[in-house]
């Protein structure tokens, strides 16, 4: 989701503006240049039919650093030929949006003059090859996403997916990936305040990675990556420029195969006390006004830099490769243009300011270069050493409206698998006969149990504004400068959207809101990572539409734009695909409250409390982590989800909050109401609140296992202090929410029963299971 | 009272002490820049705060002891000047030797970040004596090298100069292994200089200063620090 509005491309009239520049010379070929053909062209990841198309737009044929140019920027990683079509149906208006999909991040008003800036994007593939770096050069790239934009990075979250933990080669992975988030996040010195992790086979050859962060800013700072005024000098500033990284985009772009080790020299290395610098200088030049656009290097490095800032600006861009900064000699213009090098940025500054700008940036020990000027062409042209080496029309390389845009409208079928796999029967379903020991076994998966391995790395308190940590169903951290709060959290279930993908769409995104409004917020926007396999097989691609349908009705049932967002295909080994797996970030805004910020914890808080659940209870077992982790079955349809109910719901937990009525509140998700119950009465512990029992009993229809472990949408377990109950329960009739008295807290034991059966455990074996599943992780 | 407190590329937890000295506590606080070579007049307390100074990728605090404004420090330490050292800061004033030991790895070699007890050891330093000795504080930390450890003989004189101000326990003051988060020697959390004005500790009072955030406990040192100053 990057570029939407409409631009015409201008003609290539003007001859360049780079005084060394011999005018209007087609560019020529360095001595260095290999030849270019068809069969260079397919190693750089372009089809024939791209290849034809190229030569067509130019009436000639490329150069080697030309053909290196069209290579990224129509690779599915920077173009989103594929995607895009399907991303229009996004809601992505709304009174409190200031800037939508398009930029490096959205912008969303949140009230005295300041606003929020947020993006999630993924960083799966080099991950999954160099999981430390890898991750690291994730939560760098998504800083400065939201730095560009003027705003003050203040939170990170991320979204982990891997193998089967029991798997060594997984185990090295999720070690790598968790430091490489925490040696990163931790350097900047931006918390980072929650996420999840999820295991499943599905993941083992290809682990996700998706980071997210979040921003501040004033309205008056807020700006873009766009190119304009001609003659604007265009500046080079952050680390050198090397060989690392070449290719990446196109590397993000292909399936890992078994030869993806060998492309190790295309994850990128990360220097976070760069990124700190850049931070600072960035934020401190953006405030002086000395600038006209600024962009990360991220994917594509300087090319896409300067052909998007170039294409926003309705622009020409001319780029001086040779005075870019280098770390390595002997690179030549296609190498300089493609490197991924990590921490550089590119900024257009007002014409006469260079030596403000320099001068600013020397504080922190940083220098500019200027590479280039804006011009009125509408074209990019690279010279080195004065020699023109590429020249190409903007349009064709970043206006996916224009006819020379390679977008992909590829071949769609529902999959064969599903018939079989959606369907189940309950007589499949043998009923267990220890209800208790289910709970045990699903606190204890790793997908569920206690996260406190990985939080623990993340420091998630700097910046003294973290309300509610990791470990409860959003982050909620304040806002110093407005007196608000801001929840947040990520979600997305693989699963559903594998067995389900319209459904599951639309459960991702009411999951993700109802997350943060639990918490007492209201959900503002979203931003989305959308994860799935090799889109040129039908049946990825159905799944793809499907999943994004669902995503765009529940985001508009819901009224919440999508502001920003990441698209990652060809996530797949040589196994196959994962499962479907869009994440999204959903971010909310919590009012203070008699002066106070006051977020709703998940967990019980004390004792004779009565416990509430909200929400309708189905006999729903299909798609269930119960059902994957205690039978091995990953069947049936998930969970139906009625957004009106949901919409309800998510107004009346923000509204109960906002009248101080909850002592708790936990949504209902992986494990249903049984762990759910569980989590209330144990996750207080890593808050340093006391554990609490609690003594419940559900009357719905159903057998006993779907009742308890079933996943039915739209629930929450709630505990409000015996003097609150007659409110809350008058205020969820006014709101035409379901919401059944289910028993107290107190005692040390979780005692829960329904028709059909129970459970009744100490807390203390509840809190062994939960709390130990990554135990043992740093022995091996 | 004034306090100063410093920045050097790669701090993060500067505008933390800032906010907390300045806008909880209503103190005046100046951030002062690392090249600066001189603090601002009359500055009574420089808190030298946590992040990663010059991204600490040689050893921890290792460069930041060799910034011009550290030689100003070094002067304010001589005149009995307080000087506060936290997290980084800690491994900061350990690297320049204004108080004895070093920071190593974590011992299970991973980024912790938490919180710990910590149990009060002295309750007459300018930095605790706020707090009953033995009083057991909740405070957060966040460090991968908080590893505390020093020569034997050096050990000696820390005690017998009771330079020790805090160590890691348990919610009732009991020293285990397993309340000692990093592995430090003696779970020594917190160490004195000789002449008790310089302190250096591995959690973060300042995180731990607001209802709203956790916890207060960190006021409790912050209030001895602005009475000691107050009565001098």
């Amino acid at each position: 989701m990057k570029k939407t509005t409409r631009r015409k491309p201008s003609t290539p009239a003007r001859p360049a503006a780079s005084a060394s520049a011999p005018a209007s010379a087609a560019p020529g070929r360095l001595p260095t240049d290999p030849e270019v053909s068809l069969k260079l062209a397919r190693e750089f990841g372009l089809s024939a039919h791209e290849y034809g198309r190229i030569e067509a737009i130019l009436g000639r044929l490329p150069t080697y650093t030309e053909l290196g140019i069209f290579s990224v920027m129509w690779s599915e990683h920077c173009s989103y030929k594929t995607s895009k079509p399907h991303l229009r149906g996004f809601p992505t208006k709304g009174r409190r949006v200031l800037q939508g999909p398009g930029e490096n991040a959205g912008v969303l008003d949140i009230g005295g003059g300041w606003a929020t800036a947020f993006k999630i994007e993924s960083h799966n593939h080099p991950s999954a090859i160099e999981p430390y770096q890898g991750a690291a050069t994730g939560v760098g790239g998504i800083l400065r996403d939201v730095f560009t934009m003027g705003a003050r990075p203040i939170a990170n979250l991320n979204s982990l997916r891997f193998g089967p933990l029991s798997d060594p080669h997984v185990r090295r992975l999720v070690k790598g990936v968790v430091a490489g988030i925490g040696g990163y996040g931790n350097c900047v010195g931006i918390p980072t305040v929650g996420g999840e992790v999820v295991f499943d086979p599905v993941y083992r050859d290809n682990c996700l990675v998706n980071a997210f962060a979040l921003g501040v800013l004033p309205h008056k700072r807020l700006i873009t990556g766009k190119a304009s005024g001609l003659g604007n000098p265009v500046m080079y500033i952050g680390s050198t420029t090397g060989r690392d990284g070449i290719h990446g985009a196109t590397f993000a772009s292909v399936d890992l195969d078994a030869e993806a080790g060998e492309r190790r020299s295309a994850v990128q290395v990360g220097d976070p006390f760069m990124e700190k610098l850049l931070l600072e200088a960035t934020l401190e030049l953006i405030e002086s006004g000395h600038l006209v656009g600024i962009q990360d290097m991220g994917a594509a490095g300087m090319t896409s830099s300067s052909v998007e800032m170039a294409f926003r600006g309705g622009a020409g861009i001319d780029v001086d490769v040779d005075k870019v900064p280098r770390r390595e000699s002997g690179m030549v213009p296609y190498e300089v243009m493609l490197s991924e090098s990590q921490e550089r940025m590119l900024l257009v500054a007002k014409r006469g300011r260079e030596k403000k700008v320099e001068a600013i940036l020397n504080k922190w020990g940083l220098h500019a270069s200027v590479v280039g000027r804006v011009t009125d062409s509408g074209r990019h042209r690279v010279y080195e050493r004065g020699v023109l080496v590429s020249d190409l029309p903007i349009a064709a390389l970043a206006d996916d409206h224009h006819p020379d845009f390679p977008l992909v409208r590829r071949p769609m079928k529902r999959p064969a698998y599903l018939a079989k796999a959606a369907s189940l029967k309950d007589s499949e379903v043998p009923l267990p006969g220890d209800l208790g020991g289910v709970l045990l076994a699903l606190l204890a998966s790793p997908s569920i149990a206690d996260k406190g391995w990985v939080f623990g790395q993340y420091d998630h308190q700097v910046r003294t504004n973290t309300l509610l940590k990791p470990g409860s169903d959003a982050a909620v951290i304040r806002v110093k400068e407005n007196g608000k709060g801001l929840a947040m959290a990520v979600d997305g279930n693989g699963r559903y959207c594998w067995l389900g993908p319209r459904e599951g769409g639309r459960l991702a995104v009411a999951e993700a809101c109802r997350n943060v409004a639990v918490s007492g917020a209201t959900p503002i926007g979203l931003s989305d990572c959308l994860n799935f396999g090799n889109p040129e097989d039908p049946a990825i691609m159905w799944q793809f539409a499907e999943v994004v349908k669902g995503m765009a009705e529940a985001a508009r049932a819901l009224g919440v734009p999508v502001i920003s967002g990441n698209v990652s295909l060809y996530n797949q080994g040589p196994l196959g695909a994962i499962d479907p797996t869009p994440i999204v970030a959903a971010v909310g805004l919590l009012e203070p409250v008699a002066g106070r910020l006051r977020p709703v914890p998940q967990w019980f808080q004390g004792l004779g409390d009565r416990v509430y659940l909200a929400g309708t209870t189905r006999p729903e077992l299909g798609a269930s982590e119960y059902l994957q982790v205690v039978h091995g079955l990953k069947r049936g349809l998930p969970p139906r989800l009625d957004l009106a109910a949901e919409a309800r719901l998510q107004k009346f937990c923000v509204l109960a909050a906002s009248k101080q009525l909850l002592r708790s509140a936990h949504d209902l998700s992986d494990g249903g109401l049984a762990v759910a119950a569980a989590e209330s009465c144990i996750s207080g512990l890593r808050h340093g609140a006391e554990p609490v029992g609690a003594t419940l009993e559900l009357r719905a229809r159903g057998r006993a296992d779907a009742l308890l472990f079933g996943e039915s949408a739209s629930r929450v377990l709630f505990s409000a202090a015996p003097g609150k109950a007659a409110a809350l329960e008058a205020l969820a009739r006014a709101q035409g929410v379901p919401l059944a008295e289910l028993g107290t807290t107190g005692g040390r034991s979780l005692r829960l029963s329904c028709p059909g059966g129970g459970i009744d455990q100490d807390l203390q074996p509840l809190q062994d299971a939960w709390l130990n599943a990554f135990k043992g992780l740093d022995e091996i | 009272m004034r306090f100063a407190v410093l920045e050097f590329p790669g701090s993060n937890c500067d505008h933390d002490c800032v906010h907390t000295l300045g806008t909880v506590l209503r103190q005046k606080v100046d951030l002062v820049w690392h090249e600066n070579a001189a603090l601002p007049s009359r500055t009574d307390c420089v808190v030298v705060p946590g992040g990663f100074s010059y991204g600490d990728y040689l050893r921890c605090g290792a460069v930041a002891r060799f910034s011009p404004v550290m030689k100003a420090v070094f002067a304010h330490a001589r005149r009995g000047g307080l000087v506060w050292g936290i997290c980084n800061g800690f491994q900061i004033l350990a690297e320049s030797h204004l108080v004895p030991g070093a920071l190593l790895r974590n011992k299970d070699l991973r980024f912790l970040c938490r919180d710990v007890y910590l149990r009060v050891e002295r309750g007459d330093s300018a930095f605790t004596h706020a707090v009953k000795p033995g009083r057991v504080l909740r405070l957060p930390i966040a460090h991968g090298e908080g590893n505390y450890f020093c020569e034997p003989d050096t050990l000696k004189r820390l005690l017998d100069g009771r330079q020790v101000a805090f160590r890691y326990c348990d919610v009732d003051g009991h020293l285990t292994p397993e309340s000692n988060p990093n592995g430090s020697l003696e779970s020594i959390a917190g160490v004195l200089n000789e002449a008790g004005n310089v302190l250096g500790m591995m959690p973060h009072p300042e995180r731990a200063s607001e209802a709203e955030l956790g916890g207060t406990d960190g006021l409790a040192l912050f209030e001895s620090a602005l009475h000691a100053l107050t009565t001098r």
